[in-house]
């Protein structure tokens, strides 16, 4: 009661429309091109170490960790180097799927060899904001690594297949981190709809000292990492961290991994073979069979979707969208690759896509109600519009994570969430427009 | 393929609209409208149906006029006259409530900018240019005899009945003469309804459905309507004038209906839990103190409409604390 005094950060009930939750992961085989971005995550790009011609195995360094925030790329499939930029490494695929002679099994034997086998494996956040893991996991001073496995946005069922698929990868990942980064507690944090991702992770991790499951209520965002820390936890990450920038979870003493990015480093650990694939749901009203695919990184969104089954006859299809319906970002045909944080991709019929007029604000203040951070959607707005730069600090919109809860609970249909984007980016320019 | 659909995020929205929450209020405010129906007969149907129907006519036209995009699917403007004919008493000329839907609908709503943009609620306003415009008319509960009423109901809206001096003035016998009287009210004829009044606020059952309907439908939040009430009460036991005595105050005049269906307007309470909590107890203060210490017997509609004034100024002093949130220090504040 008091707590919703302070901010009642309810969110929202958005719809689970989890169908290939119960659906098993299919091995797409390589496809004939794979395109492999060099900006894949947060940060720096990686620099490409490969040039035209040179012949490349499943798991060989293509792109070099740009910078101390960045990511290695690999090869995800075998075959030859099409072209090589600083945007992108392409590889044609031989089909055999070679794997690199060189690949094996790290050698872990404290923090530092943990840290430099993250980096190894070319981590970033699977979530979806790519942060690159050894970057995160250097934070100090840590109490709680907390497992994301909420999965908060419909339709997307990866990391759930993650938990029922691969649960002794993702035990394995966690003793790591816990040991060598001398973390104490563990909570893997599962939202109330996947009853039995919960039984599984609660009968497996029984015995491990430290290491609880949250069951979390079904409120999207529950997954954005703030929100679940809170929920966790009961902490809350700073507004700005000791250095004046913006707070991270360690400013809360805790690491927030996603289930699947733990889970790869289990796997990394055990086989030595870096993030070259991830498991990509295709769903949405004009997918024709709805599926969860395991795709080699870098695969075009055409062949994803080609190998689940295409778009469903008689349906036009009125909208891609890379990732979830909430934060996912619509695209403009299936020609981009997949990177390595990408979960889904939504196939829309032109009904489903086409949204409501908006209509009158009626002052409900069901955006502010919703806001999993507290703020006030329809104030930053007006700010917004009023190109009000002092009123929009005051609002604290640099918090807002376009997590898109005010969007989808306004009863009058207007677009919030688009409008504090583009606030947020009138806000980083200093007001010029 | 190269005609699909780009936007921003998010993709999809909730299935709740505005015409679905306003849908919502017409469902609730329907059981107050067959309570006034038997209570007083199809006259009060005849006026709520007119004054309805008069709200969404001066809606279509004004738009019409105007060049403005019909709004009238909405429903806003249906509610706004039902909540009006519940404010009007049934013996009422029908053409006034014509009066008040055009002052409601018009001069409240649309010439302010229309749905969202109204300073005050416009059915609450409406029910006070006619109160004090037809002032006899407006108090004339009698006009049409209540079913089944009692002598002790009888005479007046039961806030009446001690006459027209404030009870805070009254001291001695005279104070404990008027609260007697008040408190020998029958309690169950005052919870179904059958007392003078106004349409809509007498029938406290009614009103009360109509509350469990919104808060299960997660239309409004309780918040509003339970501090508000509460607040009333807690004033008038603090009088010290007796538990059945406060009981017979919130059961009795426009309280229920009012903290229910027009105090919890969206677009003229506040925003947050803490602004609502804040609105209730400020609208309570008032009620009591017009009750008790004024020459009225109503003090509903002006705190209502008071709270209404005063919202934008509850919103800014009670916004939410946003998670994480630092204060931003005071030295850099004066450095800027």
């Amino acid at each position: 009661m008091f707590k919703k005094l302070k901010r009642s950060a309810e969110g929202a009930g958005v719809p689970h429309v989890k169908a290939t939750a119960g659906v098993a992961t299919v091995k797409m085989p390589a496809p004939d091109q794979v395109t492999l971005l060099m900006s894949q995550h947060i940060g720096a790009p990686a620099t490409p170490v490969v040039q035209k011609g040179d012949t490349v195995y499943v798991g060989t360094l293509v792109g070099k960790a740009g910078g101390f925030v960045s990511a290695n790329v690999y090869s995800s499939v075998s075959g030859t180097v099409l072209s090589a930029d600083a945007n992108a490494v392409v590889v044609t695929a031989d089909g055999n799927q070679t794997v690199d002679p060189s690949i094996q099994p790290p050698v872990v034997t404290d923090r530092d060899s943990l840290l430099k086998a993250v980096a190894d494996c070319g981590l970033v956040g699977l979530g979806g904001a790519g942060f690159p893991a050894q970057v995160k996991l250097a934070a100090q001073n840590i109490d709680y690594l907390v497992i994301n496995c909420a999965e908060c946005e419909p339709y997307l069922a990866s990391d759930t297949r993650e938990v029922l698929e691969c649960s002794d990868t993702i035990v394995s990942g966690i003793e790591a981190v816990l040991k060598y980064l001398g973390i104490k507690s563990c909570i893997i944090g599962i939202e109330a709809n996947k009853p039995d991702c919960i039984d599984l992770m609660t009968t497996l991790t029984k015995d491990m000292t430290g290491v609880s499951v949250k069951t979390l209520p079904c409120r999207y965002p529950q997954g954005a990492e703030k929100n679940l820390i809170e929920t966790c936890t009961g902490r809350e990450v700073p507004q700005y961290g000791p250095s004046g920038k913006p707070g991270l979870p360690a400013d809360a003493g805790c690491i927030v991994m996603n289930v699947t990015s733990i889970s790869t480093l289990g796997k990394f650990l055990k086989t030595g073979m870096p993030l070259v694939s991830r498991r990509v749901t295709v769903d949405g009203d004009a997918a024709a069979k709805p599926g969860n695919i395991e795709a080699p990184i870098g695969s075009s969104m055409q062949s994803i979707v080609d190998f689940a089954g295409g778009i469903k006859e008689g349906v036009e299809l009125g909208k891609v969208i890379a990732g979830g319906p909430m934060m996912g970002l619509a695209q403009v045909d299936l020609s981009a690759p997949t990177k390595k944080a990408s979960g889904g991709i939504l196939l829309f019929s032109k009904e489903k896509a086409t949204l409501p007029e908006p209509t009158n604000c009626i002052r409900c203040g069901r955006c502010i109600n919703g806001c999993p951070m507290g703020l006030s959607p329809v104030s930053i707005v007006k700010a917004y519009n009023d190109h009000n730069l002092e009123e929009l600090d005051r609002l604290n919109l640099g918090l807002c994570v376009t997590c898109g809860t005010c969007s989808f609970v306004c009863p009058a249909k207007r677009p919030l969430t688009q409008t504090m984007a583009i606030a947020k980016v009138f806000q980083r320019m200093g007001g010029n427009k | 393929m190269d005609n699909l659909i780009v936007t921003a995020s998010p993709h999809i929205t909730d299935n709740v609209s505005t015409r679905k929450l306003m849908g919502n209020v017409v469902i609730s405010l329907i059981p107050c409208v067959i309570a006034s129906t038997l209570i007083f007969g199809v006259k009060a149907l005849l006026l709520t149906v007119v004054t309805t129907a008069a709200c969404v006519a001066f809606e279509y036209i004004w738009c019409a006029l105007t060049k403005k995009k019909n709004p009238v699917g909405d429903l806003s403007a249906v509610v706004t006259g039902i909540i009006l004919a519940m404010n009007l008493p049934a013996s009422l000329p029908v053409w006034m409530g014509i009066v008040g839907a055009f002052v409601a609908i018009v001069l409240v709503k649309q010439l302010f900018g229309g749905l969202g943009y109204n300073f005050a609620n416009p059915a609450l306003v409406g029910r006070i240019v006619l109160f004090s415009g037809f002032a006899t008319r407006m108090t004339d509960y009698l006009g049409v005899t209540p079913r089944g009423v009692q002598d002790a109901l009888s005479t007046a809206t039961p806030l009446q009945v001690a006459g027209s001096t404030p009870l805070g003035s009254l001291d001695g016998e005279a104070l404990t003469e008027a609260v007697d009287k008040i408190s020998s009210l029958p309690l169950m004829d005052l919870f179904l309804g059958v007392h003078g009044g106004v349409m809509g606020e007498t029938c406290a059952l009614a009103i009360l459905i109509g509350l469990v309907f919104l808060v299960a439908t997660r239309t409004i939040s309780p918040a509003i309507p339970v501090t508000y009430v509460a607040t009333v009460f807690v004033c008038f036991l603090l009088t010290g004038n007796g538990f059945q005595f406060a009981l017979v105050e919130i059961l009795s005049g426009g309280l229920l209906f009012g903290a229910v269906f027009m105090a919890t307007d969206y677009v003229t309470s506040p925003f947050t839990l803490k602004g609502k909590l804040v609105y209730g107890i400020f609208m309570g203060i008032v009620t009591f103190a017009i009750r008790y210490f004024g020459s009225l017997a109503e003090g509903v509609s002006y705190s209502i409409l008071l709270g209404n004034l005063v919202t934008p100024y509850i919103n800014d002093l009670t916004e939410q604390v946003p998670l994480g949130y630092v204060k931003p220090k005071k030295k850099e504040a004066e450095k800027k």
